[in-house]
């Protein structure tokens, strides 16, 4: 590769919002006819800097080159003009219209015979098909976008994008909602447009991805940029280290078949458990008193395993035992007459109802177990809720605030407080650290201990390695939606690392 | 003071009183209640009278809507279950007396509110299981529940001669009308099951964040088909009651546009149209705001012409003086004004 091949050049990028510098001096080079890949973990700034190249947001500080001239843009469609595209995770294309609308929208043909005439339809339909097979997707451009599995559509939002002639494409996690097969034919297209001379910029969470489809990689982390590697002179567990900023020491191969640290009866056990799209068919295991630890990256399949051991989504297969009876398990109220508990990852969206108050959201699950027949005396309900507030520290002026106005930690310990009330068997608790500032994440921590010595199962899923590690029992690995392997607590930092980092990284070493 | 104006009732009962002050300015007789043949007689106890249907149905909508819903049918259920009762009791002059009835009147009450639930039941099934748009499901039996009314009476308006049926709407009980005790009966109830019983909080959780909710284990989805078919029962006590009211059934214009007046009486009475929070005492004074509001434009004598006009105007009006961002521009001008002199 020369300087002749640099399509983009990206030099000192920073950009701030309020309280936090999401970007400080990056570089970024994207060459014509390389597949780069953006990597960091979350907050890392991936999507800021997408935000700059697309016109979505202004750098602060930074130039940008293209083709060796400076530019600068300042709205998605000057950057399209310039021929940046990009395909995001969400937005697919118009469900409503067809696979040729989609494409052509922005830029339809006119009909010839008079001037500002209507859109010419055949034209239409023959430009989209015409761009479609040219990139080798089969697909019916009069059908409605909204129809299309989500692969086809993921792939007609490509086709979109690289229709105006595109010199620069940014795919935005394109792969998280595919499965395995659909994510080969994306492969495919853009192994084409490699090829064709587009400069190809990847992020993904898929480390395995990254290895099978791209060339080179910009690594960020806090905002800053770790470096710029080839893909073969940086393998997976290198990759992990740069993300996470740690280096990892070395691998412990053999703590993947680490031996049960006890015999007791499983309090909850899994096999089989999965759903098409979020995990590959997964066996979990759970003693009373034990804390199973979940790790693994954004997208690896943690809160899909959670929301299905929670029944919050239908699961495919998978048969579940609680101790050691099968049991029905369909819905979330099913959950918790089983004992189930669950602090979802989204507090806002699952978990508080923000204008009932701390009272009546700690109640909320007991007397959902306890159903409409018997109802919780307003005293008893007081009593309860002045009980928890006081064992967890919930800091709020009284039990009748409405729940929303306190702050966020605050309100993740009166959901977990809405839990305890109904004594559970298990507490799955999905990244109750998130978003908690440090003092109240360590009483959570000291919490979720004393639980477990209490005899309660807690299955304990966190994006932090390390808190995984504190508090852990045993640590179920996920990685790409499966299971990775299986690890003593005691296994250290860098054993679960290099899990996650996966098998690749024990077979190219 | 202050406390009394942040209570939730506090704006609807100002209105109410708002209203009742106007009347009895322009007729001072207006607030006369005498005792004529055995029972209470006035305007204000007419007014209690006539508002009865449209508290029940407004009962009924105000869950519905507390649980983020809409229920449009409400109209066309008063329809039907007026027709089927009206149809089942019947009855005919005759040289005794007029006092028969086709079928035993429990039997013909019983059928009514039995095709009013099912009703209910139809727009919870299209909601909570074909999840449907509320208002997209209930439009279609608001649509085709009329039609269903006027094929059963074929067209015609079915008059009952059957005297112990004109009870419901007409008849006396203590001195006050039989309507108002059975409305005041079922907010009673409901009252008491939203607050002694776990309902009230599973309805506000659901209106307040449905899928919190269901994680927190709540059964939304058979709480939301109770609620519908409730709202579809109450429709149908409202249904019996005007018919019996007017001793007769017009599939036609029975219950026509109650659904607008129920939502607007929910809405008067303080209950968000967004779910969550809901007052079922507010339902009942808006209830009552909205058949004073019509009582003052009969009192005051508006022509039949601009009656409509003029019910709307007053409902702005009623409307902007609920708003607290319009009592607080008042407020900012007042202000304003103040410190200008």
């Amino acid at each position: 590769m020369t300087d002749r091949d640099i399509v983009l050049e990206a030099r000192g990028i920073s950009r701030a919002f309020p309280g936090v510098q999401a970007l400080a001096g990056v570089d970024l080079t994207l060459r014509a006819g390389e597949v780069h890949a953006l990597m960091g973990q979350n907050g890392a700034g991936k999507s800021t800097l997408i935000k700059v190249l697309t016109g979505l947001c202004a750098p602060d500080a930074g130039s940008i080159k293209l083709l060796g001239a400076e530019v600068a843009w300042h709205t998605p469609q000057q950057a399209q003009r310039l021929g940046i595209s990009a395909v995001h995770q969400e937005s697919h294309l118009l469900p409503n219209l067809s696979v040729a609308e989609n494409i052509c929208a922005g830029r339809y043909p006119r009909q010839p015979w008079f001037k500002g005439g209507g859109i010419d339809w055949p034209e239409t339909r023959r430009r989209a098909r015409d761009l479609l097979s040219r990139l080798g997707i089969d697909v019916d451009v009069t059908r409605l976008a909204g129809g299309l599995p989500a692969a086809v559509q993921q792939l007609a939002a490509v086709a979109r994008a690289v229709a105006g002639d595109a010199r620069v494409l940014i795919l935005d996690e394109p792969t998280s909602s595919l499965d395995a097969g659909e994510v080969q034919a994306l492969f495919r297209l853009i192994r084409a447009l490699r090829d064709q001379g587009v400069a190809i910029l990847f992020v993904t969470h898929f480390l395995d991805q990254v290895y099978e489809v791209c060339d080179r990689m910009t690594v960020l982390r806090n905002g800053r940029l770790v470096g710029e590697y080839t893909c073969g002179k940086l393998d997976a567990r290198g990759l992990v280290a740069a993300m996470v900023g740690r280096e990892i020491v070395e691998a412990h191969k053999s703590a993947a078949h680490a031996p049960r640290t006890q015999e007791t009866p499983a309090a909850l056990s899994a096999r089989g458990l999965a759903r098409r799209g979020a995990l590959e068919p997964v066996d979990v295991e759970i003693r009373a008193g034990e804390v199973l630890g979940v790790a693994g990256l954004l997208g690896s399949g943690r809160t899909e395993l959670a929301r299905l051991l929670f029944a919050l989504d239908p699961r495919d297969q998978g048969d579940i035992q609680v101790d050691g009876q099968p049991v029905r398990l369909e819905e979330p109220a099913d959950a918790l007459r089983l004992g189930l508990a669950f602090c979802p990852e989204d507090r806002k969206q699952d978990g508080i109802v923000a204008e009932l108050s701390v009272r009546e959201n700690i109640v909320l699950a007991l007397q959902a177990r306890m159903g409409l027949g018997k109802f919780l005396a307003r005293a008893a309900q007081r009593e309860l809720a002045d009980r928890l507030v006081a064992a967890l520290g919930i800091k709020t002026a009284s039990i009748e605030t409405p729940v929303g106005q306190l702050s966020g930690g605050n309100q993740q310990k009166a959901i977990i407080a809405r839990w305890l009330a109904t004594r559970p068997r298990l507490l799955i608790l999905d990244e109750p650290t998130r978003g908690v500032d440090i003092a109240a994440k360590q009483e959570l921590m000291g919490e979720v201990l004393k639980l477990a010595a209490d005899g309660t199962a807690v299955l304990f899923i966190s994006a932090e390695i390390e808190e995984v590690v504190r508090v852990s029992d045993r640590i179920l690995v996920l990685r790409d939606r499966a299971k990775a392997g299986e690890l003593p607590g005691d296994a250290g930092e860098d054993a679960v690392y290099s899990l996650i980092a996966g098998g690749m990284a024990a077979g190219d070493a | 003071m202050k406390r009394l104006a942040q209570h939730a009732l506090f704006w609807p009962s100002v209105t109410l009183a708002l209203l009742l002050v106007v009347n009895a300015a322009f007729n001072p007789s207006f607030l006369a209640i005498s005792w004529r043949d055995g029972h209470l007689y006035g305007n204000l106890v007419d007014i209690l009278n006539r508002a009865a249907p449209l508290m029940i149905v407004s009962l009924g909508m105000t869950l519905v809507i507390a649980i983020r819903g809409l229920d449009i049918s409400v109209g066309a259920v008063v329809a039907i279950a007026a027709t089927v009762a009206a149809l089942l009791v019947g009855g005919g002059f005759s040289a005794e007396g007029a006092n028969t009835s086709e079928h035993p009147l429990w039997f013909a009450l019983g059928a009514a509110l039995l095709a009013a639930l099912v009703c209910g039941l139809w727009n919870g099934v299209l909601v909570v299981h074909a999840r449907m748009q509320p208002i997209v499901a209930t439009l279609i039996l608001m649509v085709a529940g009329r039609g269903i009314a006027q094929l059963l009476t074929g067209g015609q308006i079915i008059t009952v001669y059957y005297p112990p049926y004109f009870v419901l709407g007409s008849g006396f009980l203590f001195g006050l009308p039989v309507a108002l005790w059975i409305a005041a009966g079922l907010w009673l109830v409901l009252q008491w099951l939203a607050t002694r019983t776990a309902l009230g909080l599973f309805i506000r959780a659901i209106g307040g964040n449905p899928d919190a909710a269901r994680v927190a284990g709540v059964r939304a989805a058979d709480i939301a088909l109770c609620v519908y078919t409730f709202c579809g029962l109450a429709a149908g006590i409202a249904g019996l009651i005007i018919s019996s009211n007017v001793k007769s059934a017009d599939a036609n214009s029975a219950g026509q546009l109650l659904e607008l007046d129920a939502i607007l009486a929910v809405t008067l009475g303080g209950t968000a149209l967004t779910g969550g929070r809901f007052s079922l005492g507010g339902t009942v004074l808006g209830a009552l705001i909205i058949q004073t509001l019509t009582a003052t434009i009969y009192s005051l004598g508006v022509p039949p012409e601009v009656n409509l006009v003029v019910k709307a105007a007053l409902v702005f009006a009623v409307m902007l003086l609920q708003s607290a961002e319009f009592r607080a521009l008042v407020a900012r001008v007042a202000r304003l004004r103040a410190g200008e002199t």
